[in-house]
């Protein structure tokens, strides 16, 4: 049976070597970030945020008619467009394409999307080799794992895990230096690029005016997944469209600085369909996979919207308290951080996980950092609030239903929760004499697993307001 | 097409459209093009880009500097008429003249060396900009484990949105145009910065 989302967490709080290994990994992030952002390097870092989420906005607010300019525009240069309204849709368009062109190696870039949709699991059963190209990726799909983290899928593994799955899965003489671990794999991936008949990417942002998904990466396998197979199939959401190619003077000065404290990535990719005549290398098919699986819900929510402006830069996981402790691996779902928390019970329904919106301190740190100025931590209070309400239709709910129904009737009654507090006080916690309380009765306990309760103060706030305005102006009458 | 349809409907019920439309153009793009002399954008430009940069007066002494560069080793030219005027071509151990599919990748893939000319570098973020053509393919700067490209210094822009500037619509020009920043990199590995995982692992930019 798989472990409740409570029980993950409390693995993962417990696995010592997991948070130093994302402490020390989220620390460095964050420092280059906030190094190439601050002023010096970036003067106007808060205007670009605000002109890529007045962007995403357009876009958005147009996305169906950007979707057919999009459309033509990839024709007209040559591609093809297949329409998925969902991951089974997306995985079957992939599996015709792959067997019309006799396919029986496909090699694939990093692309969050294609997890989303399960995409390797179906490929394999039907026979067809895939292999992760991007190094985090590989070493995840070597150790039948799951990407950790949008942006460094295996930083949680030390060299030494790493030297020790290669030397089981590759053959390779056991060797924990990073440079000889990069060797082996360039060595092998290699191989497979020149083989493979198809290359599988996912795009960054597809440009509408243009025809043109976009591609960022440090490590040079997208551009080989691009250009060396005859055939190349790009899988990306349809909430990815910007307007335009200019557009991307905005997005490209925010992406990498977000994602790996980088003012460029080592190579940007601008693609428009299959090679040209003239041009002497590059495929000889392009297909454009546009996924809905959910999309056009989300779409729906006016209040919600925004959660699509997402470039999956994963600044929000860096900043985040609460990823920073329990990891990429426990949060059910594709995405994970604050993103995740706000992408996930979207996707899949409130009642997927009904707890992914409560796991937050609301710091806000999310919202500060986001390149696209997504207010996530509002969207947690929207979710919240959805659940709830979800949640109090039902009937198990009805004493907490009732309980902050007496609590907002006391309140508005200033005189009736004065002397309820002064009997609290007098009655109820006599043994206290000033001394925090280690656990509340009942259901309260809740609030006091983790920490204590402060004792009642010996006099009411309200009693010592009055008094100091006694002090201050002895004859006057006003009461507090 | 039923996909098509359901995608399409799915999206305007969702923003309260009806049936097809044009939609609104956004704002102008917001292009910002800073005015420095070519003598700070070459200053910016050596600076900051993560490779190799050599200055050279002329061309004699960047024909003379490429020669050294590739001596003893095996190397592949893109077919662009600067390489031909440095006399890149005409070296022992450069092939050339590459133009089919399968003898360009297999060219590409045994050599150690590959030379290219650019079509713009940017200042500042500082990068390379190639454009797939009959000139500048697209696996001489990416399969062997060296990149040289020789850029004219005329054509050392400030940066992105002078390249947009420009070039509003790459996909009107080419297939492909890429941006580089540099070699191929990551730190996938503990964080640990290694070059050279599929790309070139050092790239060296000769500006003329």
């Amino acid at each position: 049976m798989a472990a409740t989302f409570h029980e993950t967490i409390h693995v993962a709080l417990s696995d010592i070597k997991l948070q130093q290994n994302i402490l020390t990994a989220t620390n460095r992030f964050n420092e280059k970030r906030r190094e190439i952002v601050a002023p010096e390097a970036l003067p106007d870092y808060q205007e670009l945020r605000s002109a890529a989420h007045a962007i995403k906005k357009h876009a958005l607010d147009r996305l169906d008619s950007y979707l057919e300019m999009l459309e033509g525009k990839v024709r007209e240069h040559g591609g093809e467009v297949v329409w998925c309204p969902d991951g089974e849709a997306a995985v079957h368009a992939v599996l015709s394409i792959a067997r019309e062109n006799g396919v029986r190696l496909a090699v694939k870039s990093k692309s969050m999307v294609t997890e989303e949709i399960h995409l390797n699991d179906d490929l394999e059963k039907n026979g067809i080799e895939v292999l992760e190209t991007d190094l985090g990726e590989f070493i995840q799909q070597l150790s039948g794992e799951r990407p950790f983290h949008i942006v460094a899928p295996a930083m949680h593994k030390t060299r030494g895990e790493i030297a020790e799955l290669f030397a089981e899965k590759l053959g390779m003489a056991r060797n924990d230096e990073p440079t000889e671990l990069t060797k082996a794999a360039r060595g092998v991936l290699r191989q497979k690029f020149l083989e493979a008949g198809l290359g599988v990417s996912g795009a960054n942002f597809l440009i509408a005016e243009s025809g043109a998904v976009v591609l960022v990466e440090n490590e040079g396998n997208i551009r080989l997944t691009t250009s060396v197979p005859r055939v190349h199939v790009a899988i990306a959401g349809i909430e990815k469209v910007i307007p335009r190619a200019a557009d991307l003077a905005v997005f490209l000065k925010l992406l990498a600085r977000h994602g790996s404290g980088q003012p460029l990535t080592s190579y940007t990719s601008f693609l428009s369909g299959p090679r040209r005549s003239g041009e002497i290398n590059g495929p000889e098919k392009f297909y454009l996979l546009l996924l809905d699986n959910g999309r056009s819900r989300i779409l729906a929510d006016a209040e919600k919207r925004q959660t699509l402006y997402c470039i999956r830069c994963g600044a929000c996981a860096n900043v985040c308290p609460v990823y920073r402790r329990i990891g990429g691996h426990s949060y059910p779902g594709t995405y994970s951080g604050p993103i995740g928390a706000i992408l996930t019970p979207q996707f899949q329904g409130l009642g997927f996980e009904s707890n992914l919106p409560f796991a937050s301190s609301l710091c806000g740190a999310c919202g500060e950092v986001c390149p696209v100025k997504i207010d996530i931590p509002r969207m947690l209070l929207a979710l919240r609030r959805d659940v709830k309400e979800a949640e109090t239709r039902q009937e198990k709910w009805r004493w907490e239903k009732r309980a902050f129904q007496a609590w907002s009737w006391l309140m508005r009654h200033p005189r009736l929760f004065e002397w309820a507090g002064f009997f609290g006080r007098a009655f109820v916690w006599p043994e206290a004499e000033g001394k925090w309380i280690r656990s509340l009765p009942g259901p309260l306990n809740a609030w006091t697993d983790t920490r204590d309760f402060p004792p009642p103060a010996e006099q009411s706030f309200r009693r010592l307001w009055r008094a100091r305005q006694k002090q201050r102006s002895p004859g006057n009458g006003k009461s507090g | 097409m039923a996909e098509r349809e359901n995608i399409l409907h799915k999206v305007r019920t969702a923003l309260g459209h009806h049936g097809s439309s044009v939609p609104e153009p956004p704002s102008p793009p917001r292009l910002i093009v800073p005015s420095w002399s070519p003598e700070e954008r070459l200053a910016r430009l050596t600076a900051k880009f993560l490779g190799e940069t050599v200055r050279c007066a002329s061309l004699d002494e960047a024909a003379a500097f490429i020669a050294a560069r590739v001596a003893g080793r095996s190397a592949v030219a893109a077919n662009h008429p600067l390489l031909e005027r440095l006399g890149v071509m005409s070296l022992p151990s450069v092939r050339s003249g590459l133009t089919g599919r399968d003898e360009s990748r297999d060219g590409c893939a045994e050599s150690e060396i590959g030379i290219t000319g650019v079509d713009y570098a940017l200042a500042d973020p500082a990068a390379l900009v190639m454009l797939s053509s009959a000139r500048n393919d697209r696996l001489t700067s990416l399969l062997p484990a060296s990149h040289i490209a020789v850029v004219e210094a005329d054509k050392v822009l400030t940066g992105l949105d002078e390249l947009f500037t420009i070039v509003p619509d790459p996909a009107e020009i080419s297939s492909s145009m890429v941006l580089i920043g540099g070699p191929s990199r990551t730190g996938d590995i503990e964080m640990t910065l290694t070059l050279g995982v599929h790309g070139p692992r050092e790239v060296c930019l000769v500006i003329v």
